[in-house]
């Protein structure tokens, strides 16, 4: 628990200076408001001997500093901890992402799918809570709770020692008794919802087919005992996680009485001036708004830790693809692109995906793998990206391994598009710039016809400005096909691996986008990866890939 | 956004229950507040003019006691608030779920209910806050200012004037800068989403970013962005933040002015020390209870919501009244047909099919086609007693559908799904779905015509293997496959197929074409369909348009 603070307080660090900024506004929030209560108490006290007004000059001033001063103190300490916040944030996102940057695709292991990947991403967003509900809450406590226990002393230290007492018993004592008392619900607590959640959301979505078939009954009885499990288990809960508020009202109560009998037995025995009895008690009262937070801060910190940890878990994995220490030159204009004997899984223990496979792609030519889904097709782009790296055999551009090159070099010679390829959230330029931003307008212009989507483009009434949407969700699928391939062929790669370009295009398309792709690849090869017949007659090679190995298609 | 929904009330007998009790406790909680001012005030201003210890034990041991008493009260507010908030959303679940089976199971607005639905498990929080924080907080924001406001008036009513001056001071310009403020926080979370729908879609693109070689150039757009967000919503939150204060302002000042007028008059000899006391311990309660009403409103907000969304669909005018009571005829007694049909969705304007009119004859293929969005789904789901005709009315053999038993009606109708559903079990039970008391045999028997045989023997434990949520994920073809062999073990004389093979590849799509060769043997068949494979076999070929069923190809293939 504590080592994974230490590590994701050194992943998601906060600026020094800031965070000490911080604690000081908001212990200076909570020290005015008692010392509003405190100084009141006094001056009032004080009045009551009826001394000549000018006397009470210095309480009055001080009780109007005060009341304005804690308003104040609580504004800019709010504005410091949320800046601080966003700047936990920012940093946290860029070191996530540096860290998985090395790992994509392959090396993020479960997170490739969608879903996961915005759960990560929800992961690094709670991050934010770390400073601001998790650390400054008890930092604050601290060192408001020090001062206020530090001017009682200076009055009467019995009493600054109740007070200790009762402080530490509320930040200490009730998080941890509440935590005990709802540990055993809330471990059911979790897993009843689950199941409620599940049974609720398969009911709804499978409703007419339940209700066709004559199971509706039956569907409902489960989802009313699921329902009645987890009321059970909940109402058992409130009873316990109640307890924890009404314990510090309890025990906040408690030491203000005691401080308040020291107060007076201290009095009755001379040692302590009357007109300091109401300020011990009320610096007691207020002195409790320190320790107040702390319970919902454990839970904050809980619920951010759990997230840390999902994140830390992924930052630390290594990759294992790095740069050779002295790389071979980048090959200009290669003739052949290999693979030779690879045998490749994503992970130790993992079934072999390729498994003996061997493939070559001649300068110009344009072969075809098939297979069924799931057969490892993917796994053949991973391994010539060098998103992979084979545990036997190699790939090979004109006969040298590329684990020779440079990753960049590998890369700027192989373009990948098709169903995976990943249109961002912007314009039509950015996206088909994205591999030579520097390219010109008559670059793009030249990629954008050659596959057939300049006339598109054109005509949209901003053009190549147009953006694209989420996901290119405002394009057709063979519009955003096309984008992809453009994309591809601007950076002028030797080798151009089409994976799954027709997923989601009916026949007719499919033909069209296959039939302009391949004419615009010009001298670059093309490995059109598919499991549909389309393109397939213009191909020079049909090969499939069976049981992790290549063979010729019949 | 509204503090409280009326329709709650009516609702949920546990709403109504818990507001009596939080009156109560609300009630205890401010007396018991102007008894520890009373008695904190007294036992200091006793010490003060010389009592001894000994004689304010009594009084110390009431203090003792009256703590106790408040953290009681809270402890029983919170858990009477969850515990009212557990019963009002299980109820209003259930309610959810059996209306939904009942009366409308063909949703109208799918998605929003799935999200809602979603939301009904884990809103539980929000409504905990809201019941279990908020309503007892709102409670205490109108009991405890009146009661301290009258036992300070009573004590010394100048001090009351002037906590009455200040106090709508409070509510007033919390909504005006709460106004003014809402606006431009909706434009930060705006800003959020914005924010972290960029940093999602930087990592979903990470492999491409790779294979570009453009990862590296991505960390300073990053943090570009990151720090542009920081400073709009730092912007904004300086406004935000104001009201917050404000009110903060008025309480710490109300306090700071009551003690120095109080002082100011101790010193004229005009009021009591213990008076005075009495006072200021009451100052800060005055404005407590509001300040804190202000923090728990955004966490009850989102319960709320929660809680309306539910209400809202349970509003929703149900599309089947199934209120038949004959038993339905075999559709093998005679023909099926549909009889000036017409049906309009409530949330799209126009009518979907418009005096529909289709006559299926035992035995025979129906091919119904037509391009997407022209009401081909709709047939099937008005023929399966998922919706009612608005106009006219669906007869087999003679016998109008909408006066006999839904149940009865239904015994007779197998259905393929275009995206059937799976059940969290085994395959087997999948399969069962179509005839409870099937045995293994038999399911084994549907899923061999079906065409799912193949596959389910590969899987690793068979027919017992696990599927669904959580369990093993289906294809797309597979799914379709299950479902054929639910129609098989069925072995109803009538089958409605939507779409048999939509999204499927070919060797998928072909299987499932056989499959529904075997399925027209001795079965009349309704298929929506638009691939040629599926058209070909049909006996006829009904083309939708507008709303009505316009060219007739009698026996395209031989």
């Amino acid at each position: 628990m504590t080592s994974a603070l230490r590590r994701l307080l050194a992943f998601a660090d906060a600026p020094r200076p800031r965070l000490a900024l911080a604690v000081l506004l908001g212990t200076a929030t909570i020290v005015f408001g008692a010392g509003l209560m405190a100084t009141a108490g006094y001056l009032i006290s004080r009045a009551a001997e009826q001394p000549p007004i000018l006397s009470l000059t210095v309480a009055i001033v001080a009780v109007r500093f005060f009341g304005i001063a804690r308003p104040v103190a609580r504004y800019l300490e709010r504005l410091v901890s949320h800046d601080l916040a966003f700047r936990v944030l920012a940093r946290a996102r860029v070191r996530a992402y540096e860290r998985m940057e090395p790992l994509a695709p392959a090396g993020l292991g479960g997170y490739r799918h969608g879903d996961l990947l915005s759960r990560l991403v929800a992961d690094v967003d709670a991050l934010q809570n770390l400073h601001l509900r998790g650390l400054l809450p008890p930092l604050v406590a601290a060192a408001s709770g020090a001062v206020c226990v530090g001017v009682t002393a200076a009055f009467l230290p019995a009493a600054a020692l109740a007070l200790a007492g009762g402080l530490l018993a509320v930040a200490l004592v009730v998080p941890l008794v509440s935590g005990w008392l709802t540990r055993r619900t809330a471990g059911r607590q979790a897993p009843a919802r689950g199941v409620l959640t599940s049974e609720l959301v398969e009911l709804l979505q499978a409703a007419p087919e339940l209700v066709v078939y004559g199971r509706e009954e039956e569907r409902l009885a489960r989802v009313q005992a699921a329902d009645r499990d987890l009321v059970r288990i909940a109402r058992r809960d409130a009873f316990a996680a109640g307890l924890g508020d009404g314990l510090q009202l309890g025990l906040a109560g408690a030491t203000v009485v005691g401080v308040l009998w020291l107060a007076v037995e201290a009095h009755a025995d001379g040692r302590l001036d009357r007109v300091l009895i109401a300020l011990l008690a009320l610096l007691a009262l207020a002195s409790f708004e320190a320790v107040q937070p702390l319970a919902g801060a454990a839970r904050e910190l809980g619920a951010t830790l759990a997230a840390g940890q999902r994140v830390l878990e992924l930052v630390e994995r290594r990759s294992r693809i790095v740069d050779p220490d002295d790389p071979s030159p980048a090959p200009t204009d290669p003739s052949l692109v290999s693979l030779e004997d690879v045998r490749a899984r994503y992970g130790t223990g993992e079934p072999w995906v390729l498994d003996g496979a061997s493939l070559c792609l001649e300068r110009g030519s344009r072969v075809a793998l098939v297979g069924e889904s799931g057969a490892g097709k993917t796994t053949v782009t991973n391994l010539l990206l060098r998103f992979l790296d084979p545990e036997r055999g190699r790939i090979a551009i004109d006969g040298r391994d590329i684990r020779q090159l440079r990753q960049e070099d590998v890369r700027s010679l192989i373009a990948v598009a098709g169903q995976d390829a990943h249109l961002f959230s912007a314009s039509i330029r950015d996206n088909v710039g994205l591999g030579r931003p520097e390219a010109t307008g008559e670059e793009l212009e030249r990629v954008l016809r050659l596959v057939g989507a300049w006339d598109w483009v054109r005509r949209l009434p901003d053009g190549w400005d147009t953006p694209v949407g989420e996901q290119g969700r405002e394009l057709s699928g063979g519009e955003r096909q096309r984008l992809c391939a453009a994309r591809a062929l601007l950076v002028r790669p030797a080798l151009l691996v089409l994976d799954e370009p027709t997923a989601h295009l009916d026949a007719q398309a499919a033909s069209a986008l296959i039939r302009d792709v391949f004419a615009a690849a010009g001298d670059a090869s093309v490995l059109l990866i598919t499991h549909r017949p389309e393109g397939l007659e213009l191909c020079d090679r049909v090969v499939e890939l069976r049981h992790g190995e290549i063979a010729s298609a019949e | 956004m509204r503090t409280f929904d009326p329709r709650l009330l009516e609702r949920a007998s546990a709403v109504r229950r818990l507001l009596a009790t939080d009156v109560v406790i609300g009630v205890g909680t401010a007396l018991l507040v102007l008894l520890q001012a009373v008695l904190l005030a007294r036992i200091v201003s006793h010490a003060f003019h010389g009592a001894s210890p000994a004689a304010l034990r009594v009084d110390l041991t009431l203090l003792v006691a009256v703590f106790a008493g408040r953290g009681v009260l809270t402890w029983s507010f919170e858990v009477a608030g969850r515990r009212a908030a557990q019963s009002v959303l299980s109820e209003l679940r259930l309610d959810l779920v059996e209306r939904r089976l009942r009366s409308q199971p063909r949703s109208a607005d799918g998605a929003a209910e799935g999200e809602i639905v979603a939301a009904a498990v884990p809103g539980i929080d929000g409504l905990e806050a809201y019941f279990g924080r908020y309503l007892p907080q709102l409670v205490l924001a109108c009991v405890v200012p009146a009661a301290v406001l009258c036992l300070v008036a009573a004590i010394d009513l100048r001090s009351a004037l002037l906590m009455l001056v200040t106090l709508p001071l409070v509510p007033v310009f919390m909504w005006l800068i709460g106004r003014y403020t809402e606006e431009r926080t909706r434009e930060r979370w705006l800003a959020l989403r914005l924010l972290s729908s960029h940093f999602l879609d930087v990592v979903r693109g990470l492999p491409t970013l790779r294979a570009f070689n453009r990862a590296r150039a991505q960390v300073g757009v990053i943090s570009d962005v990151g720090e542009r967000y920081r400073r709009a919503t730092m912007g904004t939150l300086r406004v935000g933040f104001l009201s917050g204060s404000v009110l903060e302002l008025a309480a710490t000042l109300g306090v700071a002015l009551v003690a120095v007028t109080i002082g100011v008059r101790l010193v004229d000899g005009g009021l009591g020390l213990q008076a005075g006391l009495t006072v200021l311990v009451l100052a800060p309660e005055l404005y407590l209870p509001l300040r804190q009403l202000g923090t728990q409103y955004h966490a009850s907000a989102d319960g709320l919501a929660v809680a309306e969304g539910i209400l809202g669909l349970l509003e929703a005018a149900p599309a089947v009244a199934n209120s038949g009571t004959l038993a339905a005829p075999s559709p093998e007694s005679g023909p099926v047909r549909f009889e000036g049909v017409s049906f309009g969705y409530p949330s799209r304007s126009g009518l979907v099919l418009d005096g529909f009119e289709l006559e299926l004859r035992a035995g025979e293929t129906v091919a119904l086609v037509g391009p997407s969005g022209a009401g081909k789904s709709t047939v099937a789901d008005l023929l399966l007693l998922l919706l009612e005709p608005q106009a006219g009315r669906i007869t087999v053999d003679g016998v109008d559908l909408g006066s006999c038993r839904a149940e009865s009606w239904r015994e007779y109708v197998a259905w393929v799904p275009q995206r059937p559903s799976i059940l969290r079990g085994s395959v087997a039970d999948n399969i069962r779905l179509g005839d409870v008391s099937a045995t293994d045999a038999q399911v084994r028997d549907a899923a061999v015509l079906a065409g799912a045989d193949a596959f389910v023997q590969r899987l690793p434990d068979g027919y017992r293997t696990e599927i669904g949520d959580g369990g093993r994920q289906l294809s797309a073809g597979e799914r379709r496959r299950i479902a054929l062999a639910r129609a098989f073990v069925r072995d109803a004389p009538l089958v409605l197929l939507d779409e048999p093979t939509a999204d499927l590849d070919d060797e998928s799509a072909a299987v499932v074409a056989e499959a529904v060769e075997r399925l027209r043997v001795g079965r009349t068949l309704l298929v929506v369909a638009h691939r040629p494979e599926l058209v070909r076999h049909a006996d006829r070929i009904v083309r939708l348009e507008a709303g009505r069923a316009v060219a007739v190809a009698e026996k395209v293939a031989a």
